[in-house]
């Protein structure tokens, strides 16, 4: 196991960042944090790139302890951080070149591996970094990041800020990553970014809620699930579906409303009242449960049992 | 070694295409060097002089032409009304009266006491000593070419007269430009290696780019060396180019061994990037660093001595100056150029140096941490 965290906390004063989290990644996976800003993911991974000492707890990767033998563990990850952090008044070239040579290697050396991502930089190598689009400034980051060849990827909210379609390209390179043996772990406020994860721990406040193939996760959801749709506005039917008998929960999701129910034997009396409304731009239809429904049923019942839609997931725009 | 190497040219790659660095290591320096030198000169042309002669007598003409050939003087007023002179000293439209009262030259004559007065605005103290200083040198070369001429004319033997002829040693000119030149350039010299390494440090912090750096196997003592060792160049490189600019400006003397100066400087300036790297150590952004470093310098550099002596600060001061970098190399510059000291002159100085400069050193080290 590259990586083995147990029982880590930290706090920032009354702040409680982590709380006893703990969980394994795999040889070779592409492992995901999902969790809303503020969830302790950047903790997390500053702590497993040996830049924060835990309060508590203990964080092994690759055998190495993070905190007695940071040295170690330094020389065999690759950190992304959340923030761009290379030099932005050199260049794309520079900035490689620099990353290389101070992890005592070339670009030439390790140029079979990076060159899937900086083929997409390479028309730009002599452009300040500080003057990169936020998507080449995510490419640079992560070809500096790999051009030492880490065993261990760490990648802090590599996407947020990012287009979609550079998003897209990311993910495809993260995966031509994989498939060269580094262990990739990754975190992202983007649900559907999930799904494209071999597995993902769901955090929410400092803490774990879940770890579970992405897969998988959404079949464990019992509960059936529903949406509600329209050509129109659907936010003015949510009170009106929350007060109806047989309903657990319903929130907003994206441009429509998703709804549980407490038994299968409520679902024609709910789709009977639908059809009183007179709407006939409303649909009714069982559908499969998502991760994010998954993640956000979990992140209720941690707190209160009926809060609406929310918690700080970003929603993709361009589903 | 290939670390450090490559840290080095990273650093100087940034520090030169920062477009304001070139500036700051050409162009401010050189307006200093000649605005500054000229503004903090002591020299004084020009003195406004109110003459009350209420003799007429060839001794005080004779004197009043003295003042009138003088270059430091400038008679402003001339009349028999000692009130009218004194108005004008409070109204500020003169610096100095002279009064020569009725009897001066009859006094003069008869070999008894001499009666002149003299009344200096004194607003300004130094500028009063330097007035007096003036005045009196006139006074005392009017008195020693005025008896010779008398005793041949009267016969009377008088005491031979005991004459002081100062010689001014080491600046024979009495040139203030020469000796404020080498303030401002410990100044200079100061300012760049201080503040541009802090600047450049926290700049690092504000960025956020140590987050990355700190993940690779650049190790602590390799990355201070990287951040110091460039503007320990520059502010070297800054003392050669002002010392060429004197030279071409103002005939800067370099009485003693350059090497010497360079040699004092090398160390001096390891206490001063210790200072500036401990200022970033102690603050979060550009801006608590200039308040800080503001703070620290203009403690300094009036403390050094580059406008008043130290001897004459009050003993208290001269204890504080023990800690303060800037008054050991002020004193040395002008020890070294002016009057030609050699090591042994100085090696107090230079042990002292090499002392600051390592325990400034450790403390900023140990206070920058690469691990939080």
């Amino acid at each position: 196991m590259p990586v083995i965290l147990q029982q880590v906390s930290k706090s920032f004063g009354d702040v409680r960042a982590l709380n006893e989290v703990g969980f394994q990644v795999g040889d070779g996976e592409l492992f995901g944090l999902i969790g809303p800003d503020g969830a302790g993911k950047s903790t997390l991974f500053r702590i497993i790139a040996s830049l924060l000492i835990p309060d508590a707890g203990s964080c092994m990767v690759l055998g190495f302890d993070v905190v007695k033998q940071y040295r170690e563990v330094r020389k065999l990850i690759g950190y992304m951080p959340g923030r761009f952090s290379l030099y932005m008044d050199l260049s794309v070239e520079e900035n490689l070149n620099f990353y290389a040579t101070v992890f005592g290697t070339t670009v030439r050396e390790n140029h079979d591996l990076v060159r899937e991502v900086y083929r997409h930089i390479e028309p730009f190598r002599k452009r300040p970094a500080g003057k990169l689009s936020g998507g080449m400034k995510q490419k640079l980051a992560l070809s500096c990041a790999l051009i030492h060849r880490p065993r261990i990827l760490l990648l802090d909210e590599p996407t947020t800020g990012v287009d979609a379609v550079s998003r897209r390209e990311f993910w495809e390179m993260l995966e031509k990553i994989r498939r060269e043996g580094i262990t990739i772990l990754v975190s992202t406020p983007y649900m559907d970014e999930a799904e494209l994860c071999d597995r993902v721990a769901l955090m929410q406040k400092g803490g774990i809620l879940e770890v579970a193939d992405p897969a998988e996760m959404s079949t464990r959801e019992e509960v059936p699930l529903f949406a509600l749709r329209s050509s129109s506005e659907v936010y003015p039917y949510l009170e009106r579906i929350r007060k109806q008998e047989g309903c657990q929960s319903a929130w907003l999701f994206g441009d429509e409303l998703h709804v549980t129910l407490k038994s299968k034997e409520y679902e024609p009396l709910i789709r009977e009242e639908i059809g009183r409304w007179k709407e006939p731009s409303l649909e009714w239809v069982a559908i499969a449960p998502s991760i994010e429904d998954r993640f956000m049923r979990l992140i209720r019942q941690e707190q209160e049992p009926d809060s609406g839609h929310g918690a700080g997931i970003k929603y993709r725009t361009d589903r | 070694m290939r670390i450090l190497y490559t840290l080095l040219i990273k650093e100087f790659k940034q520090i030169f295409r920062n477009r304001f660095m070139i500036p700051v290591i050409f162009v401010v320096p050189l307006v200093q060097m000649i605005i500054l030198t000229y503004a903090a000169s002591l020299e004084m042309k020009d003195i406004k002089l109110a003459l009350v002669d209420q003799d007429h007598s060839t001794a005080s003409r004779f004197l009043t032409s003295a003042f009138d050939g003088s270059p430091y003087f400038k008679i402003m007023f001339r009349s028999e009304d000692e009130r009218e002179a004194l108005r004008l000293l409070h109204r500020d439209r003169v610096d100095v009266i002279l009064q020569m009262k009725k009897g001066f030259g009859q006094e003069l004559y008869r070999e008894g006491p001499m009666d002149l007065q003299l009344l200096i605005n004194a607003i300004n103290a130094t500028e009063a000593g330097l007035v007096r200083a003036y005045c009196t040198r006139i006074i005392t070369g009017f008195n020693s070419q005025i008896r010779p001429e008398w005793k041949a004319g009267g016969g009377l033997s008088g005491n031979p007269a005991v004459e002081i002829i100062p010689a001014f040693w080491y600046n024979p000119e009495f040139d203030y430009k020469i000796y404020m030149f080498c303030g401002i350039l410990v100044i200079l010299v100061t300012l760049i290696g201080m503040l541009l390494t802090a600047l450049n440090l926290v700049r690092e912090k504000e960025m956020g780019t140590t987050e990355q750096i700190n993940v690779t196997p650049i190790r602590k003592y390799q990355f201070i060396i990287a951040k110091l060792l460039p503007f320990w160049i520059i502010a070297l490189f800054e003392l050669g180019f002002g010392l060429v600019v004197g030279r071409l400006l103002y005939d800067l003397p370099v009485v003693g061994s350059l090497w010497l100066l360079f040699l004092f400087a090398a160390v001096y300036l390891f206490a001063v990037l210790g200072i500036g790297l401990f200022l970033s150590t102690i603050s979060g952004t550009q801006q608590q660093m200039m308040f800080v470093a503001f703070f620290f310098m203009v403690t300094f550099i009036l403390m050094s001595g580059v406008f008043t002596p130290t001897e004459s600060m009050p003993g208290w001061a001269q204890q504080i100056n023990v800690i303060n970098p800037v008054a050991y190399f002020m004193r040395v510059i002008r020890m070294v150029l002016l009057k030609g000291s050699d090591f042994r002159d100085i090696s107090r100085d230079f042990y002292s140096m090499i002392g600051y400069a390592s325990v400034i050193l450790t403390l900023a080290v140990t206070n920058y941490r690469k691990t939080t």
